[in-house]
Formats: structure tokens, C-alpha cells, sequence
């Protein structure tokens, strides 16, 4: 079972991988969208590093510690992806979590709440070129891990190459949702930027999941 | 880059300021924010919330005041207000009654408003919104829709004058979406403008090409070519319209918005082949509207746009309004 501990050690590895792909994330939009969504996930994830400490200290409920990074996403990112990433924070910190600790079946509860809530806000299914092709594979991927019986780690690694999976996919694919819709078959062939965000965030989950999990044996 | 500004990261705070100073009778500036409310806020009618990116001067904030909005909400330079802001407006205005939000069809305006209203009526706040989708540049099949363009300002007036009446949040709501049904916009630009914080061009374009089509931000119009005159840039304009919107015999409103580099000269002549063009077509123009009601900062070009109306909207496009641009 993961712990506050794991989820801020997580927050931390995501901002820190967000803010060393900034160039790359900003290079993906340029060709699709405005070309700033790198800067625009920076800008968040160093308030996030800046906000670590406080949320150490002042919040006990993994919930509310999801909710708070909603708010920042939504306050902080800005453009389109602000509200599709809050929208995730938001809804996946709506799960009950009885206790101050998180099984698997959690993590994945929050991980389902929380795509749904961005299909739901963006009105958008798998197939449009968005981050929800990363992250419906993801959820599939994680809930078959969890069935199986496997722990954080697996669940986590199975998530993060499906939403690898579904990047790779983005490029096959044309835009129909977003900035990216207006240029139409031109789309076709360059990589989604809000799935490789998704993408980022699992594989950075992953690792923080094992590197504590080696240290837990 | 030419501009007389401060330092950039203070431009959109300074442009609140500075409209708040202006208008002190009408205008009330939030505390901490760049968020414009009425003077005199509404008690038991349907409240109107609008806003999108500074640099669209004078909207969102001109349009605060008596028989239009009751909130502006502006977010940065060239981007939709974040959910937080527009919470905010919509809190300090919220009538019994309900609040109308509406919104320019871009996708980042979209969703933010969407995640903002969420967030209203999880605080028990009656709220719905109508998107505003004119531009007959983009094509309609697309599942994003058409993009927002200055048509917007003159479904404010309809909307603001409806829920002055007292009407109902629903009721408000299907007139706007109404009078939109008969609204249609066509832009064209010839010279970019500059974004201050990096000092780009929005776009290029050759010295003596034209974009016919183009977006409030310089997103791609549906024909780039040689520079045209008046006559022949808005023939050209004026067909686009006519083909996606069946005019004939109706009366309308014309409203031709600069967008803050071409100068209101250029505005009027454009204004007199759109009159003798339309009177050959059989189309009545009730009242025309000639100025820069939603520009895109120094960006060389305008936009035409009609509205059909009908008796209840003529009454509502005549109805008393007191906002710093528009007054009636």
C-alpha cells in the first residue's frame, strides 16, 4: 500500500520530468497547436515543486492533495489543457479513499474517474488525436494488471507502455478535437502533445512506484 | 516592435485599470483580478457573463454595463480566461434568476467556461451558456464547429436586452441562440500583429498578399492571395456569406469591426460597397456598425458580419443600453 509519502514523491517526479521536456512538449504543439504547451505544464508543475513542502505539512488526504494540484492545473496551465488536466486532478481526488493509505484497486479507481471526467469535459472519445488516447489505454491496461493480482509497480508499468502505445497511435491519426482539428489531414503524422504528457506522468509514476518499492523490500 | 506599454507581464492588469478609470460610473474592477462587474449589479434577473483573451480591445470589459453584459472576464494576452477568474465573475453577479455565460467557439474558451460552470453549480449557481460559432470561414462539419468572430458583440446586445426584460435563464438563452441562427462573420487580414511577450508576428504574410477568412488570432483564413481594393476584398467577402446564409429579403443588422490596424477611413469605404451590394441583392440593412468592437491589437484588416432580424430582435438590438462602447 502507498502512502501521502508516494504521492508527493510521484507530484514531484512528474514536475521535474514536465519541466525537463518543456523544449520537447513546446516542439509537438508548435507543428499542431500554438507550441506552448511545454511552457504551459513548466509553469504548473514548478508551482507544484514550489507548493511540495506546504502539502507535506498542512494536507493529510491524498483527495484533497489531488484537488489542490487540480486547482493549480486549472489556475496555472491555461488554454485548453488547463481545464482537461484539472478536469483529471479534480475528478480522480472525488474517489473515496478510506484511510490515509491507497491500495491498488485505488490508484486505478482514480485513474478511470479521472479520464472520464476529461472525456466528459472535453466531449471527446478515444480516436479525436488527444490525450485521451493515451490515457483510456492506460486505464484498460491498468485494470487488466489489477485483475491479474499485480501490485503498484506492474500496474503502473502496464499503464504507462499502453499509454505509450496510444502516442505511437496519435500519429496515424487526424485531429478532430481541439486546434489541431482546423488543420485538418495536415495532422496526420505528428505526435499528440497532451498524450505524451499522459505519458510522461504514468512513466514517472512508474518510477517513482519502483524506486520505493525497491527500497520498501 | 512599436507599442507604448509598460513591462509586458503587466499589460493585461493595466489595461483593466485603465478602462476602470474611465468609466467609474459603470465600471467595477474585482480586487486582484482583472475582472469587470457593473456598478449597479442586477437583483432578480438573468445575470450575462462574457470574456476571452486582452488584446481583443474593447471586449470583453467595453461591453459591461445596463442592457448588456454584467461581467467581463479577460484572460491573458490572446488566450480564454481561466476557470478561477470566470468563477469569479460569475459569483459576484449570480442573480435567483440564474447567469447566461456566453462564449466565442474556441476550444480553450470552451472548455474553460465548461470547467468553470461545473464548478458554479457545484456551489448550487443556476448557470448554462450559449456558444457563439460565426465564422463562415471554417466549415461547419467539423466536430469543434466554427470558430468565434466579432459577431459575438451583437448577440451581447440581443441577449443583454432580453434579460434586462426579465426573462428566464432558458428563455434568454434561446433568444441568444436564436438571433445567432441568422449570424454570420467573414474576417480578412493583410498585416499581423505583435504578441508583446515575444515579440512575433502572429503570422506571415507577404507584402502584398491578403488572408481572407483568417481568425482573430491569425489562424488560417480560406484564401491567401494578392492584395485586393476595398470594392473587390469585400465582393469577395460578402459572397462567402451568401453562399452559407440565405439574406434574401431579410432586414439585418451589418456590422464591419476593424481590428485595430486599419483605420475607420478604410472602414467606411468598405461600408459603401456593402451597401450598394446587398441593396442589389434585396437585403434591407436596418442599421450598420462601423468601429473596432473586437480587434486583435494592431493586426491590419476587418471583419464583416450580418444578423437577420426580426420584430423581437429589432426591439432588442434598439433597447437602452449603457456600456463605454455601446449606448442606446
Amino acid at each position: 500500500m502507498f502512502g501521502k509519502d508516494y504521492m508527493l514523491d510521484a507530484l514531484e517526479a512528474i514536475s521535474r520530468d514536465i519541466i525537463e521536456h518543456e523544449e520537447e512538449l513546446n516542439h509537438l504543439d508548435n507543428v499542431i497547436g500554438d507550441g506552448d504547451h511545454g511552457t504551459n505544464m513548466a509553469r504548473f508543475a514548478r508551482i507544484i515543486l514550489r507548493d511540495l513542502p506546504e502539502l507535506k505539512t498542512n494536507k493529510d488526504n491524498m483527495g484533497e492533495i489531488l484537488q489542490h494540484v487540480g486547482m493549480r492545473c486549472i489556475t496555472e496551465i491555461g488554454g485548453s489543457a488547463g481545464p482537461l488536466f484539472g478536469k483529471f486532478y479534480l475528478q480522480a481526488g472525488m474517489i473515496k479513499i478510506d484511510n490515509l493509505e491507497m491500495e491498488e484497486a485505488n490508484l486505478v479507481a482514480a485513474f478511470e474517474e479521472g479520464a472520464m471526467g476529461v472525456a466528459h469535459i472535453g466531449r471527446s472519445t478515444e480516436g479525436e488525436k488527444t490525450m485521451l488516447d493515451a490515457l483510456f489505454p492506460a486505464v484498460r491496461a491498468m485494470q487488466q494488471a489489477l485483475e491479474e493480482g499485480h501490485g503498484f509497480v506492474e500496474i503502473l508499468q502496464a499503464g504507462a507502455e499502453a499509454a505509450g502505445k496510444g502516442v505511437e497511435y496519435t500519429k496515424t491519426i487526424q485531429a478532430s478535437k481541439g486546434r489541431a482539428a482546423y488543420i485538418g489531414e495536415r495532422s496526420i503524422g505528428h505526435q499528440d502533445p497532451g498524450a505524451t504528457t499522459v505519458m510522461l506522468m504514468l512513466q514517472s509514476m512508474c518510477r517513482t512506484a519502483a524506486t520505493r518499492s525497491a527500497g520498501l523490500e | 516592435m512599436k507599442k507604448f506599454i509598460n513591462e509586458p507581464e503587466n499589460l493585461e492588469a493595466e489595461v483593466a485599470r485603465g478602462m476602470a478609470l474611465a468609466k467609474p460610473g459603470i465600471l467595477r474592477q474585482l480586487p486582484d483580478c482583472n475582472v469587470m462587474v457593473r456598478q449597479k449589479l442586477k437583483t432578480d434577473r438573468v445575470a450575462l457573463v462574457f470574456g476571452c483573451g486582452c488584446g481583443h480591445e474593447p471586449a470583453p470589459s467595453g461591453y459591461v454595463g445596463y442592457g448588456m453584459l454584467d461581467a467581463a472576464i479577460p484572460g491573458k494576452i490572446f488566450s480564454s480566461p481561466t476557470p478561477d477568474m470566470i468563477l469569479k465573475g460569475i459569483r459576484e453577479v449570480q442573480t435567483e434568476a440564474g447567469v447566461l455565460c456566453i462564449i466565442v467557439n474556441y476550444t480553450g474558451d470552451v472548455l474553460n467556461f465548461r470547467m468553470a460552470m461545473e464548478l458554479a453549480q457545484m456551489e448550487g449557481i443556476a448557470v448554462d451558456s450559449v456558444v457563439i460559432a460565426d465564422d463562415v470561414a471554417t466549415q461547419k462539419n467539423k466536430s469543434v464547429g466554427r470558430r468565434g468572430l466579432a459577431g459575438v458583440v451583437l448577440i451581447l446586445k440581443i441577449a443583454g436586452a432580453e434579460a434586462e426584460m426579465g426573462t428566464d435563464l432558458y428563455g434568454v438563452k434561446k433568444v441568444a441562440e436564436w438571433a445567432a441562427c441568422g449570424l454570420r462573420t467573414v474576417g480578412v487580414a493583410c498585416r499581423p500583429c505583435v504578441i508583446p511577450a515575444d515579440g512575433e508576428p502572429s503570422f506571415e504574410l507577404g507584402e502584398r498578399e491578403m488572408e481572407i477568412g483568417m481568425g482573430l488570432h491569425g489562424e488560417p483564413g480560406v484564401v491567401r492571395c494578392e492584395m485586393m481594393n476595398a470594392r473587390e476584398t469585400a465582393r469577395q467577402m460578402l459572397e462567402l456569406i451568401l453562399l452559407d446564409c440565405n439574406y434574401e429579403n431579410s432586414e439585418v443588422v451589418v456590422l464591419i469591426n476593424g481590428l485595430g490596424g486599419t483605420p475607420l477611413m478604410e472602414l467606411y469605404v468598405i461600408n459603401e460597397f456593402v451597401h450598394e451590394y446587398l441593396a442589389e441583392q434585396g437585403i434591407v440593412i436596418y442599421d450598420t456598425m462601423i468601429g473596432n468592437y473586437m480587434t486583435s491589437m494592431e493586426m491590419g484588416g476587418f471583419s464583416i458580419s450580418l444578423m437577420r432580424l426580426d420584430p423581437h430582435l429589432k426591439a432588442l438590438y434598439d433597447a437602452v443600453a449603457a456600456t463605454p462602447v455601446i449606448r442606446r
